[in-house]
């Protein structure tokens, strides 16, 4: 097994935690000292840095959500002076505005090494050629990949996105063994190369695919069409970009820098820090970072963390694929519902993905019916057959969603859109 | 032989059943017999039309859910104890009805029970022993 980094990807929880509370300790001190904004957030609650002195004081410091990061746009996070900063990365926000991240020269090196430790987890070595088809610029992807490609001493092809055509014939000429991009664009690449026929001159054995949300299911269809390994990387400029958490040969989860990025999952609706296995709005505390080193930032994924023992021989916390964004999350009966795990479900049973959920409140409960498009081919003549395959919805739904819905069959393209796009959530509650 | 029935989603929402027999009607497709099941969230329309393949193409262009399902069609005298004759012949092969519907004509002094069973060969079979006769689209359609 090779890693980039053992001493970190395999300290044990011990040593870790020691580390982690270390450098969390330095870390509220350096924002308290460097950044008023967040200063006078601490003092909102009447927290001192002293008060942190190791991780189990972590849930004592405040949040930080995307509303701070609009409030302080541009300088109001940077807890260095420009002067010691290098680089900015940026992202369009969804609130509007962008969100700009400062990097000092240390700060880029973490990241690399980050992005070096996806790599080589993807089997990469000096010996590889590592094609990066993410763009190049403010959006972190390319600089991100190509900087841990460097650190691991592979070829870089610094081939930014688009023209597909220059794209495999690099891939192909130059004999690139890893490829990174989005999963959508590997998928159209796989199409092309098949599609010109040129499946059989490819190199590639592994690829690192992230930036965008992906199923399992398209997992194996890049792989069988590519032949190679597919593995996921996640990150946020806000963070840091990708590479905060990155996946091993098991496939079944991301290994998260924790030495450089704590991940805590909390109740979105409370902020309560969730026990392990829990399904929460993830956190990220940034512990070693100078420049903008946000500190317990609300991501809006929701996912789950687990320290199941890794076949990779990695300790490092797991982080599932993400379940959803919190800003999509429904609250039906006390349970969190997200509509993505509800399309999961349709998806699954052969059903189209138009689906719509509408919730009510009748006599101080709340109703929860959710309309699906029947199908040709989930058509039957009889209503034993057609009442069998809802029955198996619902237990599916069931399962899935830990609360029963009420499944109605709706006729073919009868769920409402509005400039093409399906309203998925009707939610009539007066609350 | 079987003749081709076709089974029609309805959604359970006022005035879908009338949207469906407008599209059939509009069409100028003629219905023969009509049955519908109901469920507490959705309908099954059947019908037997004339032209059960243009019928089909129509409603589907409608975003209509259509299916086709060979049928048996059996006359039966119009009398009492009829119906339990034809029945009795395929309770005792034990072949299970999913469902029946009749309807009579005027032109002949007979009805017609369409009968949707799990296997028509079987049950065409046992009629045939039993001297029933399962009816022919031509001899439907030509009512
Ligand atoms: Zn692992």
């Amino acid at each position: 097994m090779n890693y980039y980094q053992s001493e970190m990807e395999c300290a044990s929880p011990e040593a870790m935690r020691a580390l982690q509370s270390e450098r969390l300790v330095k870390a509220v001190r350096h924002v308290y000292d460097n950044v008023p904004y967040y200063r006078n957030k601490m003092a909102d609650i009447g927290l001192e840095p002293q008060d942190v002195r190791s991780m189990d004081d972590l849930r004592k410091l405040p949040f930080l959500t995307k509303d701070d990061l609009k409030t302080a746009y541009p300088y109001g996070l940077l807890a260095k002076p420009l002067a010691d900063c290098v680089r900015i990365q940026s992202t369009s926000g969804t609130t509007g505005k962008r969100v700009v991240a400062f990097y000092t020269q240390n700060d880029i090196d973490v990241w690399d090494e980050c992005c070096a430790r996806a790599i080589v987890a993807a089997g990469g070595s000096r010996e590889d050629v590592v094609h990066v088809c993410y763009g190049y610029g403010l959006f972190t992807g390319g600089p991100g990949l190509n900087g841990g490609s460097h650190k691991v001493g592979s070829l870089t092809l610094p081939m930014s996105s688009g023209n597909t055509e220059r794209q495999l014939q690099f891939m192909i000429d130059l004999e690139a063994t890893i490829l990174c991009c989005t999963p959508s664009y590997a998928a159209f690449l796989a199409e092309s190369l098949i599609a010109q026929g040129l499946r059989d001159q490819i190199k590639l054995k592994a690829g690192i695919f992230g930036a965008e949300a992906w199923s399992e299911e398209m997992r194996r269809d890049i792989e069988d069409k590519l032949g190679i390994k597919a593995y996921d990387i996640y990150g946020l400029t806000e963070v840091t970009g990708p590479g905060v958490s990155f996946e091993c040969s098991e496939q079944t989860g991301m290994h998260v820098n924790e030495d450089h990025f704590v991940a805590e999952i909390i109740d979105p609706e409370t902020g309560e820090v969730l026990p392990d296995g829990s399904k929460g709005e993830l956190v990220f505390t940034c512990i070693s970072k100078e420049a903008f080193p946000l500190l317990r930032y609300r991501t809006r994924d929701i996912c789950v963390l687990s320290r199941k023992e890794c076949s990779c021989g990695r300790t490092l916390v797991k982080m599932a694929r993400l379940m959803g964004r919190t800003d999509d999350m429904l609250i039906i009966r006390g349970v969190n519902v997200f509509p993505s795990q509800i399309e999961t479900v349709l998806l699954r049973a052969g059903y189209p993905s138009n689906y719509q959920i509408i919730i009510d409140r009748v006599h101080h409960t709340d109703s929860f019916e959710v309309k699906v498009e029947m199908t040709q081919e989930m058509f039957d003549d009889t209503v034993k057959r057609i009442e069998a395959r809802e029955a198996e919805l619902l237990s599916a739904l069931r399962a899935m969603l830990g609360i029963s819905p009420k499944v109605t069959l709706v006729a073919p393209r009868s769920i409402a859109r509005s400039e093409g796009k399906a309203v998925r959530v009707i939610d009539k509650r007066k609350i | 032989m079987t003749i081709d029935q076709l089974s029609i989603f309805v959604e359970n929402s006022p005035g879908r059943l009338a949207e469906i027999a407008d599209i059939l009607g509009n069409a100028g497709i003629d219905l023969r017999a009509v049955s519908i099941a109901d469920t507490r969230d959705f309908g099954i329309l059947r019908v037997i039309t004339s032209d059960p393949a243009r019928a089909t193409e129509i409603l589907r262009a409608e975003d209509c859910v259509v299916s086709v399902t060979p049928v048996l069609a059996v006359a039966i005298e119009d009398t009492p104890g009829s119906l339990s004759r034809v029945l009795r012949v395929l309770a005792d092969v034990g072949i299970s009805i999913e469902y029946l519907y009749a309807f009579i004509t005027r032109k002949r002094d007979s009805a017609y029970v369409i009968f949707r069973v799990e296997d028509n060969e079987r049950a065409i079979e046992a009629f045939a022993a039993h001297g029933v006769k399962t009816a022919g689209a031509a001899e439907l359609y030509a009512l």
